[in-house]
């Protein structure tokens, strides 16, 4: 493990004096601008700082003491080992760290840990279990949903409180008129899907599996 | 992203005070774009002031006629908000065009306001960038410009205001209310809260340091026909190539504003006098000046057009 962990060092070190060098020969101007903020103080590491929060976590309470910059989803998946969410682009474009918090999905990786003391928290672990799927994880499997899985807990995620957004009256992009209910139709959901990719493009099954849960033909 | 200490505040005075107390430092509601600008260390805040205790989370009806929304109101909630969907139509309707679900539901009205660019020169800490390092260069002029802006941009910097919200706020007059770090309030018009980019794009609105934005006040309903047209690459979840947003009366005067054209939402008070007779002279007024590059001159067009559009469909009935 050691001699692992000093080939990562400097494999990193390696590409960080690498980038370096490429960017003064090419520009000038950024090289001076790195030199000068590699000198100053605000530059250099601190030392991390470490918080203690309490989740609730599919109904359980976990108490966390954490680095302050760890994101809800590395909280999950690393120290909660709950690795159902999954990381994707880490940067809130792609869909696949979606969980519920509180009863509304976020992207779990544009959200951190210590930001949720107290919150309930509802990951694909906590919506159905592989003995009794949740509805919309049995749509998922019957309407062959996914091609790698990848994104496919977010999706589902997602989906659960798609129809949850749409049953609140909250309206979206495509809704006609801003002052009546919006329907649960094939337009609405799709739109409001839109921040769950999938890279497989299995998007009309995963539409056809959310319109059976939602009870509308597709 | 560097390590920061973190602290919840409780009050607004006491966010902003302790802003004074800790040089750099921000303040946090959603984070879902100063988080993924942490990442990338393009923020490198040492302290981190979480706001989302203030109870700056209420939309209540204002004096005169009018609501005051609370800085910390979600997007999910303002769009959703029945007072905003039947008298605010453009502001619901720009709110729903911008993001995803997800990121809605955590953005709030003041970190909207905030957004910072989506250039991608800001974003890659490998070129230089007037806004990321001030005098560095920009590397947006003389490279891939097709987002760019066409308007009010200078010789330091032409990224484009991303916000979508903000643009229905500067139609609708918004009013900026904040505290700063000795107490004291203020409001600040929206029209003089976003700046120009001139020789100092890193500073991009009036707050002073420390200074917290405690809501936003929109002036009593105007009536009238309300659009929110944003054109973009993909169906949802893009950011605007342009935006329109347009208020207009039975008599056809209205108000115009814009964006993805230039470094804030764009508005011009003669072209909305020139409403009356028709897109191609509000939309002169509004771009005048105009400076494009060969990927960007399709915006001028684009504009005149969605315009076009947003004012056939107004006499609809």
């Amino acid at each position: 493990m050691d001699d692992l962990s000093d080939m990562k060092l400097s494999r990193r070190d390696l590409l960080i004096t690498g980038a370096a060098a490429a960017t003064s020969a090419a520009i000038p101007g950024a090289a001076v601008a790195q030199a000068t903020g590699a000198a100053s103080p605000q530059a250099m590491t601190p030392p991390p700082t470490m918080a203690k929060t309490t989740l609730r976590v599919n109904g359980q309470r976990r108490e966390l003491t954490l680095d302050t910059r760890t994101s809800l989803l590395d909280a999950l998946r690393e120290h909660l080992k709950l690795s159902g969410t999954k990381k994707g682009c880490d940067q809130g474009q792609c869909g696949a760290c979606t969980v519920i918090v509180n009863g509304r999905r976020i992207n779990s990786c544009l959200s951190l840990a210590i930001m949720h003391d107290g919150d309930e928290v509802t990951t694909i672990e906590g919506l159905g279990t592989p003995e009794k799927l949740h509805p919309m994880q049995a749509a998922f499997v019957k309407h062959d949903g996914y091609q790698c899985g990848y994104c496919t807990p977010g999706q589902i995620c997602s989906a659960v409180a798609t129809l949850d957004e749409i049953r609140q009256g909250i309206p979206s992009h495509v809704s006609a008129d801003l002052n009546v209910k919006p329907l649960l139709s094939v337009g609405e959901i799709r739109e409001r899907m839109s921040g769950n990719i999938c890279r497989c493009g299995a998007y009309s099954n995963i539409l056809d599996a959310i319109t059976e849960v939602g009870g509308i033909k597709a | 992203m560097k390590a920061f200490t973190y602290e919840k505040a409780r009050s607004p005075a006491e966010a902003a005070a302790a802003a004074e107390r800790h040089p750099g430092s921000r303040f946090i509601a959603g984070g879902t774009n100063l988080l993924d600008l942490m990442k990338l260390e393009i923020e490198a805040p040492p302290h981190l002031i979480d706001v989302n205790g203030l109870k700056l989370d209420r939309i209540e009806p204002v004096d005169g006629g009018g609501l005051r929304v609370g800085a910390l109101v979600r997007n999910t909630d303002l769009a959703a908000d029945p007072r905003v969907r039947r008298d605010y139509g453009v502001l619901a309707r720009a709110l729903l065009a911008g993001a995803s679900a997800q990121l809605r539901n955590k953005a709030t009205t003041a970190g909207n306001l905030l957004q910072r660019t989506r250039c991608p020169y800001f974003y890659d800490t490998n070129l230089p960038c007037n806004k990321r390092v001030p005098g560095s260069g920009c590397s947006a002029i003389g490279g891939y410009t097709r987002n760019h802006a066409i308007v009010g941009q200078s010789d330091a910097c032409i990224a484009t205001h991303p916000s979508d919200m903000a643009v229905a706020m500067q139609l609708l007059d918004a009013g900026v209310e904040t505290v700063r770090a000795n107490g004291s309030t203020r409001v600040i018009p929206i029209a003089d809260f976003y700046r120009l980019p001139g020789t100092t794009p890193h500073i991009e609105n009036t707050l002073q340091s420390g200074e917290l934005i405690t809501s936003v006040v929109l002036p009593r309903p105007l009536g009238g026909k309300h659009f929110y047209r944003k054109v973009r690459d993909r169906a949802s979840y893009a950011f605007a190539l342009v935006s329109v947003a347009a208020v207009v009366q039975p008599d056809g005067s209205g108000r115009v504003a814009l964006g993805g054209v230039a470094h804030k939402p764009w508005r011009v008070p003669a072209a909305d006098a020139a409403m009356g007779r028709g897109a191609g002279a509000t939309v002169d007024t509004l771009l005048a000046g105009a400076k494009t590059t060969s990927e960007n001159a399709y915006k001028v067009p684009l504009v005149r057009r969605t315009l076009e559009s947003v004012l056939v469909d107004a006499k609809k009935g």
